[in-house]
């Protein structure tokens, strides 16, 4: 009896699992920071296309709301195309900017801190993409650029591409322990 | 080509220093103002204290850290009793006084160049050097600054701001200096950003003139002393009707390269890189002046002529190496000439006074095209090889840094061979659409770099440029990205990625000797007079660049296409080599001593 329940109970999680992996949403899970919400200063000096003035509304979560989701990750990699990202990190080796595979993370792999580095930029060349482009895009390459380690189910981390293949695929990468562990999580920043 | 063969004993000497023709050389002052040594380029010393037969007996004279550990691609230089070296970002001037033992530091300047631009720095954060002139050292610094430093005191001058990282650009070349001007160009070829050359006063900083490298004639400096030798050069304005609409103002075209002089013709020829995007698709035309020559007089920049190596570039083969002037009987006459191993394969010989080719060699295995039409100058692609978006076309050769990229030739005027340090690499590439973003790479290309036939990707070659032939070449286990010296002891120097420094022979290049320094070297060796009256031989260690990405930017080559696809190539070096930054000089005992 009791196995049968946790059967079930496993079942049920598994399709709730499916369904968010599969799940397409128009508006992003995580609330907007409000126009109350505190601003952060941007770090880095570069912006794309034309600068903005002002700082940056960073995460209210220090969880993505696509971690789960298969087709917002592959939304994520088309992003990162788009926006030139691979430019600068490839297709995860890192060329201009550093590799985003591998377990070595200087300004913290969880997804808050990785949404920060990209709307904020970093003081070594990365570009400030805050107010450029939206937060759910942001989230969305949030959870890319975790997948190229490792960090998600593999049933949601990108299996090909659909360029020239610069390796193995995101699926098939082992997961990277990152290298500092993250601190532990702090009160979100603005939270209600 | 036949009609040259015969004509392979000619004796040739240094144009560049206003001599007549003789087999006499100039002496040598000892000294070594600017990278390419000499306005003609050759980085050629006439010392020849060391020579084929005691080269062996080379030994460590002193060694200093510059404490930076990224790629160090610059020539030290020397004038007088001290030695000026301009390091990778944060591209820190040390100053080393040679008259004392161990060449202690005299000073240091450092420009406080902005954290931000190592963001738009395309392939390690490089510098190639600094410039000597009149009691000043000029240098540039990544985020578009041209400095004047008193020699003397290592006191600012004056320093002029010329780009925008903003816009992705930034600079990484070493001036030249002209009568009283400075010439200096941009980089940015990867950032969409568009090229240009500038001439600033010497004394003030102040710009004289600029030459961009694509738009209207008025913005290239072009007007009716403008008389390139080919006719698809010709005619109003085609820096803009050879793009798409306003594509040339994110077109590319830099002059991150090197810049020849020649007093008698008064005319200095350099190069232009690459344009953008990558994938040609979106830039259909001719694209000028990107991937060619230009020369122009240094007093005002107006073009005299140009000559596209690449037109509508496919592959980035950046027309920006080195241009070395020489002058040599062709048929019974004497030619004023300038000798350019280019990206796309080919070493060309151009008439320097009108802009003709009079031949063009491949020199590594070229897939890419079949050779130029000396008729009406044009490189004939091949068209299996046009990179088609969506595709993946493999077999590229040579690959995107060319059969040779920046690194510099020597040329020596006793052997009349050309030793050229380069690569044998080729690769598969699928190009894609790219957006414009100011500030973001502009590439549109996946790339994997991969060894060429036989299988050795560095290759170090005698090439003698008029028989269009090679004379003999040394081949080595990673590209060779160090410069080349020539000396009048014979004695040819380079140095490898994986740390070796080594002398060869200049007639056969048998291995003299050979020196293992702590990083991979990818700088220029020099020779000196050192104040002692001994010469010495200089150069800097410390692995980076473009090929040694790698290991610079500690990247991850699981990843073949990280580092534009020369992390494909280049998956054993982290293996084979460390960071570093480090100044080796070597001298025979009892100047040497380790």
């Amino acid at each position: 009896m009791r196995a049968a329940a946790l059967l079930s109970v496993l079942a049920v999680a598994t399709a709730l699992a499916a369904c968010e992996r599969e799940a397409r949403r128009f508006e992003t899970t995580v609330p907007s920071p409000g126009a109350s919400a505190p601003e952060s200063p941007r770090v880095g000096a570069l912006q794309p296309a034309t600068p903005q003035q002002g700082g940056v509304k960073l995460s209210t979560v220090s969880q993505g709301p696509y971690e789960g989701n298969a087709f917002a990750v592959n939304q994520g990699k088309r992003l990162f195309r788009w926006y030139n990202c691979n430019g600068c990190h490839a297709m995860g080796g890192g060329s201009i900017g550093p590799a985003l595979m591998d377990d070595q993370w200087k300004y913290g792999s969880s997804s808050s801190a990785i949404f920060a580095s990209i709307m904020q930029g970093r003081p070594e060349g990365m570009p400030s993409f805050g107010g450029h482009i939206t937060d759910d895009q942001a989230w969305q390459i949030v959870a890319y650029v975790r997948s190229m380690s490792g960090q998600l189910r593999k049933d949601v981390e990108p299996s090909r591409g659909d360029t020239l293949s610069g390796g193995e695929p995101e699926v098939a990468r082992k997961p990277e322990k990152p290298r500092p562990a993250d601190p532990p999580p702090q009160p979100p920043v603005g939270s209600r | 080509m036949k009609r040259l063969g015969s004509l392979a004993g000619a004796w040739i000497t240094l144009l560049g220093l206003g001599l007549p023709a003789t087999a006499q050389l100039p002496p040598d002052d000892g000294q070594w103002l600017r990278p390419a040594k000499d306005y003609a380029s050759t980085r050629f010393s006439g010392l020849d204290q060391v020579h084929e037969r005691n080269a062996s007996q080379l030994k460590l004279a002193f060694s200093f850290s510059t404490g930076v550990v990224r790629g160090h691609e610059a020539a030290p230089i020397v004038a007088g009793g001290t030695m000026y070296i301009v390091g990778p970002y944060p591209n820190t001037l040390f100053a080393l006084d040679l008259t004392k033992p161990g060449a202690p530091l005299k000073w240091t300047f450092d420009p406080k160049p902005d954290p931000s631009a190592k963001g738009v720095a395309c392939c390690d954060l490089v510098n190639r050097g600094a410039a000597y002139a009149d009691g000043r050292v000029f240098f540039n610094t990544l985020d578009n600054q041209t400095l004047a430093v008193d020699a003397a005191t290592g006191k600012e001058l004056w320093r002029a701001k010329l780009g925008e990282i903003k816009l992705g650009e930034s600079m990484t070349m070493a001036p030249l200096v002209v009568k009283d001007k400075v010439l200096v160009g941009n980089s940015g070829g990867e950032f969409g950003v568009r090229g240009w050359l500038t001439a600033l006063d010497a004394a003030t900083g102040r710009i004289v003139w600029r030459a961009f490298s694509t738009g209207p004639d008025k913005d290239a400096l072009i007007g009716p002393n403008f008389k390139p030798f080919y006719a698809q050069d010709r005619g109003a304005d085609l820096g803009v009707s050879s793009w798409p609409p306003d594509a040339w103002k994110i077109g590319g075209g830099n002059a991150w390269g090197w810049i020849s002089y020649d007093p008698a013709l008064d005319l200095i020829y350099y190069g232009t890189g690459n344009p953008g995007p990558w994938n040609p698709e979106q830039r259909p035309g001719d694209n000028k002046w990107t991937s060619g020559v230009f020369a122009r007089k240094p007093d005002t920049g107006e073009a005299i002529w140009y000559y596209q190596y690449s037109p509508h570039d496919l592959h980035d083969y950046d027309g920006v190496n080195e241009h070395v002037l020489i002058d040599a009987n062709l048929a019974g006459q004497p030619r004023k000439l300038l000798v350019h191993p280019d990206r796309n394969g080919h070493v060309y010989l151009i008439d320097r006074t009108t802009g003709q080719v009079l031949s063009a060699n491949a020199f590594v295995p070229v897939t890419t095209s079949s050779g130029v039409d000396l008729q009406t100058g044009r490189l004939r692609y091949n068209p299996d090889k046009e990179p088609r978006a969506g595709e993946t076309i493999r077999n590229i050769c040579p690959a995107s840094p060319g059969g040779k990229d920046w690194q510099p030739s020597a040329w020596s005027p006793r052997t009349g061979l050309l030793y050229i340090p380069h690569q044998n690499l080729c690769q598969d590439a699928e190009t894609s659409q790219v957006s414009y973003i100011a500030g973001t790479p502009f590439v549109g290309a996946d790339i994997k770099m991969n060894p060429g036939p036989g299988g050795s990707r560095g290759l170090f070659t005698a090439w003698d440029p008029l028989t269009g032939k090679k004379a003999w070449s040394i081949a080595e286990h990673f590209p060779v990205w160090s410069g080349a010296l020539a000396t009048a002891g014979d004695v040819v120097f380079y140095g490898t990625m994986d740390g070796w420094f080594k002398a060869v022979s200049a007639k056969t290049g048998t291995l003299l000797w050979q020196y293992k320094t702590a990083s991979g070297i990818i700088g220029q060796p020099i020779a000196y007079r050192g104040p002692d009256g001994n010469e010495y031989i200089a150069v800097l260690s410390g692995i980076g660049g473009w090929a040694g990405a790698v290991v610079a930017g500690n990247l991850d080559t699981r990843d073949g296409t990280a580092a534009g696809g020369f992390a494909n190539a280049m998956k054993d070096l982290k293996a084979a080599t460390t960071l570093g930054g480090m100044l080796y000089v070597f001298a025979l005992p009892p100047a040497g001593v380790r």
